[in-house]
């Protein structure tokens, strides 16, 4: 295991009396990609401002390589942030944008003009560093803000929705450009979004938060498929979310049916939730189904059709290759290592979740 | 559609009211009375009393920006930190005393200055001493000063208050302290705001006649008192149109200047 | 400790600013004639302000021009904004640099050049000359306080009234004047508010037998000036004070 960089421990924040962090425990390892995601107000912004020195936690303390900079200010600390909208230097061409932190520590002419030369083409921008900002698009302007803030070596970038204000492909392609950057660098990222695709597509570790609360934390592959409450199964994916009684060890009844399930250790009729993907669902003839019902709507969207089945009273969502017509009757059967079983959240979790639908 | 025709009583007035009045003032400036040409009335800035005049004006008016400029700054930063939906509330500060006839305002510094005025009965209880300045040149900087101080601090508080808080953020986050951030950062993204206010105190200190009238005695005759006094009282329109050019080529120069740095007209909102 | 520095650099512009003012509500209130002397508490220069026909005469004048002046002011500009925003880029950045020509330039030259229009255009100098005068200085103020609001527009709006069946006349009222409403309000005040203000265009464009309150005060500086105007003065600032201060409470308590 790497070492810890950066220990976030007991941080609570609030603006008035809106409560924004409460009581936040993380911590990130070196060369790790970390993503804080969740829906906007829900703390991930203030963290990194925190990181930052943007804002003093009200409790809490910052650790940084073993040191508590809770109280040092931004302009002394060994990271860099690359902000929303960039946030460049209007009044200064890239060159100088680019040199601004190195002209502040005092490097020498010929040390800044090579560091220049080698961000720029590390962001695939060569022979930009007369232009201004202004006659540069969005995404040229994003490759700006990172190569201001990596010449100066920080052990840790942050990144505070960077690629929120471009285009889809756009968007795409600088999700690997960061990835090759991180790895070509070797630097920590913490990076800040509300896309949980970008999310699953970059991080090494994700957090999940709402209400200045951490929901989950894990790898990409953990949390989709083993979301631990309501929240962040509904938050990341579509998925079906349904209330469900746990029988025993490894059998669950969803509405009324008897499902077989892989979980065990949640007691003998428990009420839990349970959370099915919706290309786990299995769409097979009437009688072979394990609950019975109708297709009510259907959308082709490219990879694959999009249905909703109207069985026992709930509208499952099904993602499947195989076509069926709306008004068939189908059956519906789910590998028991598809079911994922959930405690029924917290009050304060189940309250989020109905807020984000 | 007839968009085309909505625009012409607007360029028919601008024609009538602006383009043809200054037109005017060149016409009267480079002729003389029989109406022939001459550079005659342009020429007579040289003189000793003119160009005394003129020199009084530039070096005053100079001050006074500069004074506003110091004063204002500071006071804009102060003004752009506070919060944000007091915008209307700043600009009703400045707008306000407007309600107030300028003249008496102006005026009423006289009653403040006077020897045994409330100034001078505060310095004395203070055991400072007297100030002295009415009917000086000093009063009518302060009269200038106290008139355009508001032209100075809204441009300027507008160039503030439209930096992102995030490149600010920025160059504290590139390792920059307090005073580097300022002068490489703030000052720089502010010089339109700068610029606005210079020319909105300069041009109306450079050709004032009254606060000198009012605050001066009438002894100090700046341009703007010598020009008036030419239409109003000596009636030699040509000699008044003509020192009229030689200020209006400041007034270009200036103006030339604030277009150059205030690309998209921003600053100029009151 | 910064704060307070902040606080108090802030107070002592403010009252840079306002001890003027203060200064001549309190001279208002002066029983001696003497602008240099307190004579003692009086309410009778505003008594006599009411029977002073000269004042009543400026002050009438002065609204009435103001008013007349910001009004038509208001209109000419919101026509130009509307013909200035379909132009081409170039004449656009023509048109607006010679609109903002009164205002950049020093108010003795205007005053001058449209005196000399008037002796040109023989033209008898009185109420028409000082409002028309007054008209051509407002426009500009009108049309910088639209023309942001008119940027901001969504051309579509406009053209999905049309395409709604609404006449251009219709499209206009019902869509494009609410947005920019709130520009034309603040034009008019404010050009209401320079109006008011204006000493020196006025100074060259009026005749013998008519004043507004900023020439009649001018006019009465040497001889002294009548403690009737500080009175005058004070009931015209401190109703606008009132009027500003009704203004900004109300929707403010709406939120609350």
């Amino acid at each position: 295991m790497k070492d810890v960089l950066v220990n976030l421990e007991h941080i609570s924040k609030s603006y008035g009396n809106q409560l924004v962090l409460d009581d936040l425990n993380l911590y990130i390892r070196e060369n790790e990609f970390l993503t804080l995601l969740g829906p906007s107000g829900c703390g991930k912004t203030t963290t990194l401002r925190i990181l930052g020195g943007f804002e003093q936690p009200d409790k809490g303390r910052v650790i940084f390589e073993g040191q508590d900079i809770t109280n040092l200010p931004a302009n002394k600390r060994q990271l860099n942030t690359v902000f929303q909208k960039y946030a460049l230097f209007t009044h200064m061409t890239i060159a100088e944008n680019i040199a601004f932190g190195l002209k502040i520590k005092n490097k020498s002419k010929s040390y800044i003009d090579d560091k220049i030369k080698y961000a720029l083409k590390l962001v695939n921008l060569d022979g930009f560093e007369k232009r201004m900002p202004d006659s540069l698009s969005g995404g040229q302007q994003q490759r700006i803000a990172i190569a201001r803030a990596i010449v100066n070596e920080p052990k840790l970038l942050l990144l505070d929705e960077p690629l929120g204000a471009l285009d889809l492909k756009l968007r795409q392609d600088m999700q690997y450009e960061l990835i090759r950057l991180k790895n070509e660098l070797g630097i920590t990222f913490i990076y800040v979004t509300h896309d949980q695709e970008e999310a699953l597509t970059m991080s090494d570790t994700i957090v999940v938060m709402n209400q200045g609360y951490i929901q989950q934390i894990g790898s990409p592959e953990r949390i989709y498929n083993e979301p631990e409450n309501a929240f962040v199964a509904d938050f990341i994916g579509d998925s079906n979310i349904i209330g469900a009684t746990m029988i025993r060890d490894r059998l669950v009844e969803i509405l009324g049916a008897k499902f077989d399930c892989v979980d065990e250790g949640f007691g003998e009729n428990k009420p839990v939730d349970v959370v099915i993907r919706p290309e786990d669902v299995m769409l097979v003839k009437p009688e072979e189904g394990t609950i019975e019902g109708v297709v009510t709507h259907l959308i082709f969207k490219g990879v694959h059709y999009e249905m909703e089945v109207m069985a026992a009273g709930f509208e499952w969502l099904v993602h499947s290759t195989q076509m069926c017509a709306v008004g068939t009757k189908v059956g519906i059967k789910v590998d028991p290592f598809n079911i994922q079983i959930m405690n029924k959240p917290e009050s304060e979790d189940e309250e989020a979740a109905k807020l984000d639908e | 559609m007839n968009k085309k025709m909505l625009s012409l009583p607007y360029l028919f007035w601008c024609a009538a009211f602006i383009l043809i009045p200054l037109f005017m003032v060149v016409y009267y400036g480079i002729t003389d009375k029989t109406g022939a040409f001459t550079l005659e009335n342009i020429c007579a800035i040289a003189t000793a009393e003119h160009s005394k005049a003129l020199w009084i004006s530039i070096l005053l008016s100079l001050i006074s920006t500069l004074i506003c400029l110091l004063l204002a700054y500071p006071l804009a930063m102060i003004l752009a930190h506070m919060n944000v939906n007091q915008h209307s509330f700043v600009v009703l500060i400045f707008i306000l005393p407007m309600w107030m006839n300028f003249l008496l305002r102006t005026m009423a510094w006289q009653t403040l200055l006077e020897k045994s005025g409330v100034i001078n009965s505060v310095l004395e209880f203070l055991h400072l001493p007297a100030l002295n300045i009415i009917n000086t040149p000093s009063a009518i900087i302060l009269g200038m000063v106290y008139n355009f101080l508001p032209f100075m601090v809204l441009p300027i508080y507008n160039s503030l208050t439209k930096i992102d808080p995030n490149v600010i953020n920025a160059a504290k986050d590139l390792g920059a302290n307090g005073f580097d951030t300022f002068i490489r950062v703030t000052l720089p993204l502010s010089v339109p705001g700068i610029i606005s206010g210079i020319t909105m105190v300069f041009v109306p200190a450079l050709t004032t006649f009254v606060i000198s009238t009012l605050l001066g005695g009438s002894k100090i005759l700046l341009i703007g008192n010598v020009i008036e006094q030419e239409f109003t009282q000596t009636g030699n329109w040509h000699l008044g149109s003509g020192l009229s050019i030689v200020l209006m080529i400041f007034i270009l120069f200036n103006m030339i200047l604030s277009a150059i740095f205030d690309k998209d007209g921003e600053g100029n909102t009151l | 400790m910064r704060n307070a520095a902040k606080k108090i650099y802030i107070t002592l512009i403010f009252i840079f600013l306002y001890a003027p003012i203060v200064t001549l509500i309190v001279l208002s209130f002066n029983a001696s004639k003497s602008r240099a002397k307190w004579g003692g508490f009086t309410l009778k220069w505003y008594q006599n302000l009411f029977k002073n026909q000269d004042i009543l005469n400026a002050l009438w004048n002065t609204l009435l021009i103001a008013f007349l002046s910001a009004f038509i002011a208001t209109v000419i500009g919101t026509i130009a904004c509307i013909a200035i925003q379909s132009m081409k880029k170039r004449n656009r950045t023509i048109l607006i640099g010679i609109t903002n020509i009164p205002m950049l330039n020093a108010e003795i030259v205007t005053g001058i050049s449209l005196m000399l229009l008037f002796i040109v255009l023989g033209m008898n100098f009185g109420f028409l000359t000082i409002l028309l005068a007054h008209i051509t200085f407002n426009i500009p103020y009108v049309i910088l306080s639209i023309m942001p609001r008119m940027k901001q527009l969504n051309p579509s709006t406009y053209e999905a009234a049309l395409d709604l069946g609404a006449s251009h006349m219709k499209a206009f009222f019902s869509v494009t004047f609410p947005d920019i409403l709130p520009g034309i309000l603040s034009g008019f005040l404010m050009a209401f508010t320079m109006s008011l203000d204006d000493f020196i265009i006025t100074h060259f464009t009026k005749g013998p037998g008519i004043d507004t309150l900023s020439t009649k005060i001018y006019t009465e500086v040497k001889k002294g000036i009548k403690p009737e105007m500080y009175a005058l003065s004070t009931l015209i600032f401190l109703t606008v004070l009132v009027l500003l201060i009704l203004v900004n409470r109300s929707p403010k308590e709406k939120d609350v």
